[in-house]
């Protein structure tokens, strides 16, 4: 296992690499540049020559490439093009909420979802069944920003229950903290309890017509017993691998949400950075998010071995 | 999988980032005013950029030697000022008890530091160096600007109120050369920057300066007394108009800059909002024409433009058909402006498709596509495409319609290049009406070829008049060559005018006291309990 971890983790050195030239050299090949969204809208262009020049802008692509890749490999990504600021400091300052929208989103669509798609595969065909995937149908379909409206309207605006929009870290109280995640969770959950009450639902009801499933209800196992001990288990391998996903998909997808519920994450960071042409910014936040995703399919893989004992490294 | 080491570990990373993350300054506090304003704080030099968030900011942390009260006359601010008798000496002498936030002294020296890098970017500031023979300090608190020749740009300069605003900067930090963003946040002005609130994108906080000394004379447009009235004033971003809409309305927030036209229905009757439309902070819209590359090198094909544009359907896409916010407005330097003119109103105004396609048909137009570049991602800009294209396809041309962002269209409009090369034929934008107003700063009007703003258009005489403004010190002689220069804008096709819009402001009713000026401002506001 450990020989699998380091193997994986050294191949990730390549995916990276890859992944920094490729982003690099799309950023400098796209029209526009830092200095005209510093400048403002009435910049001349003797201004923005000027401001080229002091920022670098105006070396050869490949020095630029270089230098910028002997500072990440030093653990430097730079400052922000635009405010000036550490770039880690700045994607350190959005991490907070994003993964705090994240985890609890995950957390909610999985203990949602879970029983919502075993319950659909025990009754399969009949009228239960029917109402969870037509819930699914509907998640899948209504965009998380309406959801987030209605939520608004009806739980902040008129019971008055929860804040409109905002974020709170964990140290100024958990309550403050809390209550402005409550909406944006449930709103921006829709869809993955949707994705993943259907994956559980499929896998369910294929693994209920194998063999050892039959044999387990002939040695008398309960039906609740065959349902937790052998159909889930061995469900699990899809499954995990789609909440692998749908939590990189929240790590680095969720502009919409952060901005309909005012949430300063990472999305929103790419976003307004891609707008501004705030090279650096996008490059680390980019090389932020395919670590993510390299390391979360890594513990995808490694949860494989734990619900399949037949899997080994 | 973890070590007991490694869970805590890993546990204690999301709680200090959870703790690290923003947090998006929302639930107003007693005494604290919170605004949306209508961009992000994302840099804090405000005499490097024109962007206007960065105007906004530089008002609250810094001040003016000079501000145009609400009649647009130059009053003392930080400084008043004694003219020699040939017209050619301004003496300037700061008042007492300025005082920088770090707690040392405003002094001529940094006065002096500020007006020289602010003159090296801002176009009046360049007129004005081009006239200054010299810029000297005499003492601790005065200073002197001396020409060659008896001129009232000093005033017209140092008073200028919105684009690159002459804001004095201590010493240390005005001798940053010009193509290096400052850091520094240290100002003069009423409000402190508080550092460690700020987030870039996300929110800025401002303090009261309780050293402060404002003036005397009460609020006046951009001029009197400062008079702080609450204790921090917190600017958030929501990126969601809707967002912000709601959070007004449930008290989280206190104050919108701008709220889009089709929202202005949602706070329509609701008695804890309060709306206010400042006209001096409108913009006008303006369509520009690439006068180096065919057709527009002809004259004649620029008039057809001018024809074949309307100013009414696109206010209408701007800001809703009958809208009091959208105004048709022919002056070249707006309709509030002292130097507003009618010069051929009907024919901008209005659009005269048949004649500009007589033009078109006089002038042999080949059916080669206009390529007019289109912003999409602004709010009042993506309109101007369509519209502008429909018009021009209306009168016979042929329009290739280019969609990009903002940044893409700022990108391309720098090029001379053939259309082939990255060239451009046409794009449209905005500019705030303060801008507009002056013809010595007024980029839409400049005309010197290369060196004018993009579109290069090359009319001398409008340069030597605009320079005759600077050096004249006489405001009717500067009106009449103001109206010379309208008249060349138009009938050269250096801009075609498309009319003006306002926003609209939106607070809750526990702020009182908001000041109409050029720029959205903080000071004088109260706040009830």
């Amino acid at each position: 296992m450990l020989g699998f971890v380091v193997k994986r983790v050294l191949s990730a050195i390549p995916v990276l690499f890859m992944v920094a030239v490729i982003v690099f050299m799309v950023l400098r090949l796209s029209p526009g540049d830092p200095a005209v969204m510093i400048a403002g809208p009435n910049a001349t262009t003797e201004q923005l020559q000027d401001l080229r020049e002091s920022m670098g802008l105006n070396r050869p692509l490949l020095e630029q490439l270089f230098l910028w890749l002997g500072d990440i490999a030093r653990g430097d990504f730079g400052v922000s093009l635009v405010s000036g600021k550490a770039v880690t400091e700045l994607v350190l300052d959005r991490l907070g909420p994003t993964i705090a929208l994240s985890l609890t989103t995950i957390l909610l669509a999985v203990a949602v979802a879970l029983p919502l798609g075993v319950i659909a595969a025990w009754q399969q065909g009949r009228w239960l069944d029917r109402l969870v995937m037509a819930g699914s149908v509907l998640g899948f379909s209504v965009p998380v920003f309406i959801i987030g409206y209605v939520m608004i309207l009806i739980f902040a605006r008129y019971l008055g229950w929860f804040p409109v929009q905002g974020y709170k870290p964990l140290s100024e109280g958990i309550g403050a903290f809390a209550s402005r995640l409550v909406l944006p969770t449930v709103a921006l959950s829709f869809p993955y309890i949707a994705l993943i009450a259907r994956i559980v639902r499929t896998n369910v009801i294929e693994v209920m017509g194998e063999d050892y499933i039959r044999t387990a209800r002939a040695k008398g196992q309960t039906e609740r017993g065959v349902m937790t001990g052998h159909a889930l288990r061995n469900a699990a391998v899809p499954i995990v691998t789609i909440i692998g996903v749908s939590i990189t998909m929240l790590i680095s997808g969720v502009v919409v949400t952060e901005s309909v519920f005012n949430i300063p994450g990472l999305g929103r960071l790419v976003l307004e950075a891609v707008l501004a042409r705030d090279y650096t910014v996008i490059q680390a936040v980019i090389l932020l998010f395919s670590t993510i995703y390299v390391f979360i399919n890594l513990a995808v893989d490694l949860l494989y071995g734990f619900f399949d004992p037949r899997i080994r490294y | 999988m973890f070590t007991r080491n490694g869970r805590s570990g890993f546990v204690s990373a999301i709680a200090l980032a959870l703790a690290l993350g923003g947090v998006s300054g929302t639930a107003a506090q007693a005494q604290t005013v919170t605004a949306v304003m209508h961009a992000p704080l994302r840099a804090v030099d405000p005499v490097i950029s024109t962007a206007y968030i960065l105007r906004n900011y530089g008002y609250m942390v810094y001040d003016t030697l000079l501000a145009r009260d609400s009649e647009g006359t130059p009053q003392p601010q930080m400084a008043s000022w004694d003219v020699s008798d040939d017209g050619k000496i301004y003496t300037f002498t700061l008042r007492d008890g300025l005082t920088f936030h770090d707690g040392s002294p405003v002094t001529a020296e940094d006065a002096v530091a500020s007006l020289s890098r602010w003159s090296q970017v801002d176009k009046t500031g360049q007129v004005m160096a081009s006239l200054l023979s010299e810029m000297a300090v005499v003492d601790d608190k005065t200073f002197t600007l001396s020409f060659a020749e008896p001129t009232g740009i000093a005033l017209i300069a140092l008073s200028k109120p919105s684009g690159l605003a002459p804001f004095i900067l201590p010493k240390a930090a005005a001798e940053t050369p010009i193509s290096e963003p400052i850091t520094s946040t240290i100002g003069s002005g009423p409000f402190m920057f508080v550092e460690d609130a700020y987030r870039p994108g996300v929110s800025a906080t401002f303090a009261k300066f309780e050293d402060y000394v404002p003036r005397d004379e009460a609020s006046d447009g951009m001029a009197g007394g400062k008079v702080v009235k609450v204790d921090e004033v917190v600017w958030t971003t929501m990126p969601d108009p809707m967002t912000a809409m709601n959070a007004l309305m449930s008290g989280e927030i206190d104050f919108v800059e701008q709220v889009p036209p089709d929202l202005l229905p949602v706070i329509e009757g609701n008695p804890d909002i309060e709306t206010s439309v400042v006209r001096k902070q409108g913009s006008q819209n303006l369509a520009r024409m690439n006068h180096t590359l065919p057709p527009f090198d002809n004259p004649k094909m620029r008039e057809a433009v001018l024809l074949a544009l309307g100013q009414q359907p696109l206010l209408d896409a701007q800001v809703g058909a009958g809208s009091p916010n959208g105004s048709a407005c022919a002056a070249v330097f707006g309709c509030g402006s002292i130097y507003a003119d009618d010069y051929r109103a009907e024919d901008i105004i209005e659009a005269h498709p048949e004649e500009a396609k007589a033009i078109l048909e006089a002038e042999g137009y080949d059916g080669t596509p206009i390529m007019l570049m289109h912003a999409t991602d602004l709010l009042m800009l993506n309109p101007q495409g369509p519209v502008i294209a429909q018009q021009l396809r209306n009168a016979g041309f042929e329009v290739e319609m280019m969609s990009m962002d903002w940044a893409s269209v700022v990108a391309r409009r720098a090029s001379k290049a053939p259309l082939a090369e990255g060239g451009w034929n046409m794009f449209s934008t905005t500019n705030v009406l303060p801008d507009v107003g002056s013809p010595i700063g007024f980029i839409g009007v400049a005309a010197g070829g290369d060196s004018a703003w993009f579109g290069w258009p090359d009319v001398p005489e409008i340069e030597e008049l605009r320079m005759k403004i600077a050096e004249s010190a006489d405001p009717e002689e500067q009106k009449s060559f103001a109206q010379q220069i309208d008249k060349l804008v138009i009938d050269n096709g250096v801009m075609v005018p498309m009319g003006e819009f306002y926003n609209t402001s939106a607070y809750s009713s526990a702020l009182s006291g908001l000041v109409e000026a050029e720029a959205p401002v903080f000071w004088n506001v109260e706040k009830a309990e």
